[in-house]
C-alpha cells in the first residue's frame, strides 16, 4: 500500500499566544509550534496500515523551511519519505492546500491519503474534503477506526457522528481525515529521530505543481476573546438560586 | 494588576540543532504523560515500576549517547536534555536510566572487548539485561581507594571474587552487575582496581534490597554480596585499570546529572509558579508578596544560569574538550541549586507543599540523595578547590 499522509505545524495550543496590533495575525515572537495533533493521529494510522500492508508512507507538509523540524518528526514517527510544499500560511487558504495536495496526489497516486480531520490553528476542517472532491475520490471523514478490506482495494472507516458509529466503505484511492480517538501516536524514539536527519526532504513549488495561487479566502481581522468577566459571589444556596434564576435565567 | 506570566525569560530552544530540539520534545512528550502520572503512588509505596522498563527501551533512553549496537547515539547536549526531562518528573527515574547507560553500558563500550559489548549492549538497550554498578562499600564511599572488595586470580586463569557492595541501585533486579574489585597483579606490589562483569546465577552472588529509604523512593537499591564468586577471566572488563576505571564512569553519570537536576530545579519551580499565581491570601496572590516574587525570581534566575552552564560544558563534550573537574563543578553546583530550589518551593506552597500529589516534597527527598551520591557535595568542593588551589585537602 502507498499512503500520503499530512502533517502541519501549528502554534502550540498550550500557549498563549498574541496577536499583533493591527489584527492582522498572530504575533509571531515567542510562538512555540508543535505538529497539528490531528495529523499525528494521520501518521500514526499510516504507519500502523503500512506496517500491516506493507508499502510506504509519504509524508507532505505546506509550510516555510521552518517546517522540516515537523516533518522531520514525522519521519522520526516512522514515515519513508518526506515532501515540503514551499509555502507560508499568509499565502494560503484551505482551497489552495487542497488543490496543491490534490496535485501531489495525481502525480504520486497512493492508495490511500489520510489528513488530519483539521488544523488546531484555523479550525476550518474543509481540506480533506475539498481535495476528496477535487480528486473525484471517495472520502471517510472523521475516522474513529480504518481496517483494509478486500485484499487492499478498500477500507471500512468508522466515523463517530452524534449518538454513535457510522461505519462506511470506501473504494482505493481514497481520503481518509483522522479524529482524535483513531489511535494513540506514538512517541519518536531517540535513535528514529538520529535517523530521521538523514533523511533528505524533498522540496517543491506551488508554481512545480502547476497550481494557481489566488485565493478564495482572505481573512481580515483577527480578534482576542474579549477577557473573562470576574465571577460573582453568592452568600448561600437560596442566594444562588434566586440568582441563577433571576440574573442567568437557567432555571 | 496581573499581566502576562513568562516562566522562563532564557530560551536555549535557539541554540539547539534540529534533532536537539526533536529529542528534547519527544522526551518531554513521553516523560509528562507516561512518567508523571504514575510517580507520586510508585514514590509513596516505594516500588519502582518495572513495567517502564520496555518503554524506556522502545523510546531508546538506555544507552542514548552510545553509538552503535542499537543505541541512538545522541550527542552530549541531546543527551542531556533526555536527563533534564526525566529528571523533571523523579530523580529515581532518572536514576535507572543513568545507572544503565552511564554506569554500565558506558564502561563496556569504553573497557570492553568485542565479544563483551555483542553480548550486553543490544539486550541492554533492548532493556532485556538490566545493569548495576558497584564501587560503594560498607567501609568505602567517598575514599574507594579503601575499598576490600578483591579477586584472586586461580591457576586456571579463573579470578574468585570476594566482598560486599552497598547503595547499589538496581542491584535486586540485575541480570549483569559491574563490580569494582582489588587485585593482586604479578609483578606488581600493590593491588590494582579492575572490573568485572559478574553475572546473575553466577554461584555465591547476591543482591539483597535495601528496605527503609525515605529518598529516592521509586528507585530499588540494594547490596551486592560476593562469597567466592568465581568468573572467567573474560568477564573481565580489559580495557582500563586503576581508580581512574569507575571514575571515568562517574563523570559520565555526573554530566547526565548536571543536566537532570536542571529539570528537577524546573519541575518545582514550575509548580510553585502556578502555586503562588492561584492561592490567595490577604485578597492577593502569593505571586502578588514582594517576598515571595523574591523567591521565584532567586529560583528562576539560578536555573537559567544552570542551564547555561550544562549548555556550554555539553557543547564542550561534544568537542572532547570537557575536563572531570569541571565536571565537578556541573554536578556540585546544579544539585545545590535544585536542593536550594526544592527546599524554596516546598516553602511556597505551604500545607501542601508536603503532600505528595504537589510533586514538590519528592523532588526535595530525592535530591538529598542526589546530592550525596556520585560523588558528594563536598568532595567535588575539594576537586576543584585542588584544581584551583593546587593543594590537595582531601587527606
Ligand atoms: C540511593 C543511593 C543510591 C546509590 N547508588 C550507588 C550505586 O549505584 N553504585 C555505587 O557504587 N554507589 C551508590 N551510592 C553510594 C554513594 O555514591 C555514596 O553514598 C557516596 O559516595 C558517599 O559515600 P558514603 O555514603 O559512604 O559517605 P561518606 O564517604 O562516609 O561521607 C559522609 C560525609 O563525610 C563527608 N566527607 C567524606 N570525606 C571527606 C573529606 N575528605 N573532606 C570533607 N568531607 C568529607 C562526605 O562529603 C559526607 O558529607 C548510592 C547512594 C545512595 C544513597
Amino acid at each position: 500500500m502507498k499512503i500520503l499522509v499530512t502533517t502541519k505545524r501549528v502554534t502550540d495550543p498550550g500557549t498563549k499566544i498574541k496577536l499583533k496590533a493591527d489584527g492582522s495575525g498572530i504575533a509571531a515572537d515567542g510562538v512555540e509550534f508543535k505538529p497539528n495533533p490531528f495529523c499525528e493521529n494521520a501518521i500514526e494510522a499510516a504507519i500502523s496500515l503500512r506496517d500491516q500492508h506493507g508499502g510506504e508512507v509519504i509524508v507532505v507538509s505546506i509550510g516555510p523551511d521552518e517546517a522540516d523540524q515537523t516533518i522531520r518528526s514525522a519521519v522520526a514517527m516512522g514515515c519513508n519519505r518526506a515532501i515540503r510544499i514551499d509555502g507560508n500560511d499568509g499565502g494560503l487558504d484551505g482551497d489552495l492546500v487542497a488543490r496543491a495536495l490534490a496535485k501531489l496526489a495525481e502525480s504520486e497516486q497512493p492508495d490511500v491519503f489520510i489528513l488530519g480531520k483539521q488544523a488546531v490553528d484555523g479550525d476550518s476542517n474543509q481540506v480533506g474534503q475539498l481535495m476528496a472532491e477535487y480528486l473525484g475520490w471517495p472520502q471517510a471523514t472523521f475516522a474513529s477506526a480504518i481496517t483494509v478490506t478486500n485484499g487492499g482495494k478498500s477500507a471500512q472507516v468508522a466515523r463517530e457522528v452524534d449518538g454513535g458509529i457510522e461505519t462506511v466503505e470506501v473504494d482505493f484511492p481514497a481520503v481518509i481525515t483522522a479524529d482524535l480517538r483513531l489511535n494513540e501516536p506514538r512517541f519518536a524514539s531517540l535513535p528514529n529521530i538520529m535517523k530521521a536527519k538523514r533523511t533528505a526532504i524533498e522540496v517543491k513549488t506551488l508554481a512545480d505543481l502547476g497550481v494557481e495561487t489566488t485565493l478564495k479566502v482572505r481573512t481580515t481581522r483577527f480578534e482576542a476573546p474579549p477577557g473573562r468577566q470576574a465571577g460573582k459571589k453568592v452568600a448561600d444556596v437560596a442566594d444562588l438560586v434566586q440568582k441563577l434564576r433571576n440574573e442567568a435565567k437557567v432555571l | 494588576m496581573a499581566s502576562a506570566s513568562q516562566p522562563y525569560l532564557l530560551d536555549i530552544t535557539p541554540e539547539l540543532a534540529e534533532e536537539e530540539r526533536l529529542v528534547h520534545a519527544s522526551a518531554a512528550d513521553f516523560c509528562r504523560s507516561r512518567l508523571l502520572p504514575i510517580i507520586a503512588e510508585h514514590y509513596e509505596a516505594g516500588t519502582f515500576p518495572r513495567d517502564l522498563i520496555v518503554e524506556f527501551a522502545r523510546m531508546g533512553f538506555l544507552g542514548a549517547p552510545l553509538e552503535g549496537y542499537g543505541c541512538a547515539g545522541l550527542n552530549p547536549v541531546a543527551y542531556g536534555l533526555t536527563m533534564l526531562e526525566l529528571e523533571k518528573v523523579d530523580s529515581g527515574l532518572r536514576s535507572f536510566c543513568s545507572v544503565q547507560t552511564a554506569l554500565v553500558m558506558w564502561p563496556i563500550f569504553a573497557y570492553g572487548d568485542e565479544t563483551q559489548k555483542q553480548r550486553w549492549l543490544p539486550a541492554m538497550a533492548r532493556g532485556e539485561a538490566i545493569g548495576c554498578f558497584g564501587l560503594t562499600e560498607p567501609g568505602s564511599g567517598s575514599d574507594p581507594g579503601s575499598m576490600r572488595t578483591n579477586a584472586r586470580r586461580e591457576p586456571n586463569g579463573d579470578y574468585v571474587l570476594n566482598g560486599e557492595k552497598m547503595w547499589i541501585t538496581n542491584s535486586p533486579i540485575a541480570d549483569v552487575a559491574v563490580v569494582w574489585a582489588k587485585v593482586v597483579e604479578e609483578g606488581r606490589p600493590d593491588p590494582v582496581v579492575r572490573g568485572f562483569l559478574v553475572e546473575r546465577g553466577m554461584q555465591g552472588f547476591s543482591t539483597p534490597e535495601i528496605h527503609g529509604k525515605l529518598s529516592l523512593r521509586a528507585s530499588i537499591t540494594g547490596s551486592i554480596v560476593l562469597e567466592d564468586v568465581r568468573v572467567p577471566a573474560s568477564s573481565m572488563l580489559p580495557g582500563v585499570s586503576g581508580l581512574k576505571g569507575p571514575l571515568g564512569c562517574l563523570t559520565q553519570a555526573r554530566y547526565g546529572i548536571g543536566w537532570g537536576a536542571v529539570g528537577a530545579a524546573m519541575g518545582v519551580y514550575e509548580r510553585a509558579l502556578e502555586y503562588s499565581k492561584d492561592r490567595k491570601q490577604f485578597n492577593r496572590p502569593l505571586a502578588g508578596f514582594q517576598l515571595t516574587q523574591q523567591k521565584l525570581v532567586e529560583m528562576h534566575n539560578a536555573i537559567g544560569k544552570s542551564l547555561l552552564l550544562a549548555l556550554h560544558f555539553g557543547r564542550l563534550k561534544q568537542r572532547g574538550k570537557l575536563t572531570s573537574t569541571q565536571v565537578s563543578w556541573l554536578k556540585r553546583d546544579n544539585v545545590a541549586m535544585a536542593l536550594d530550589c526544592a527546599r524554596t518551593a516546598r516553602s511556597i506552597l505551604g500545607g501542601n507543599g508536603i503532600m505528595g500529589e504537589f510533586h514538590v516534597m519528592r523532588h526535595l527527598c530525592n535530591l538529598e540523595t542526589v546530592y550525596t551520591y556520585e560523588g558528594t557535595h563536598e568532595v567535588h568542593t575539594l576537586a576543584i578547590g585542588r584544581a584551583i588551589t593546587g593543594e590537595d585537602a582531601f587527606t
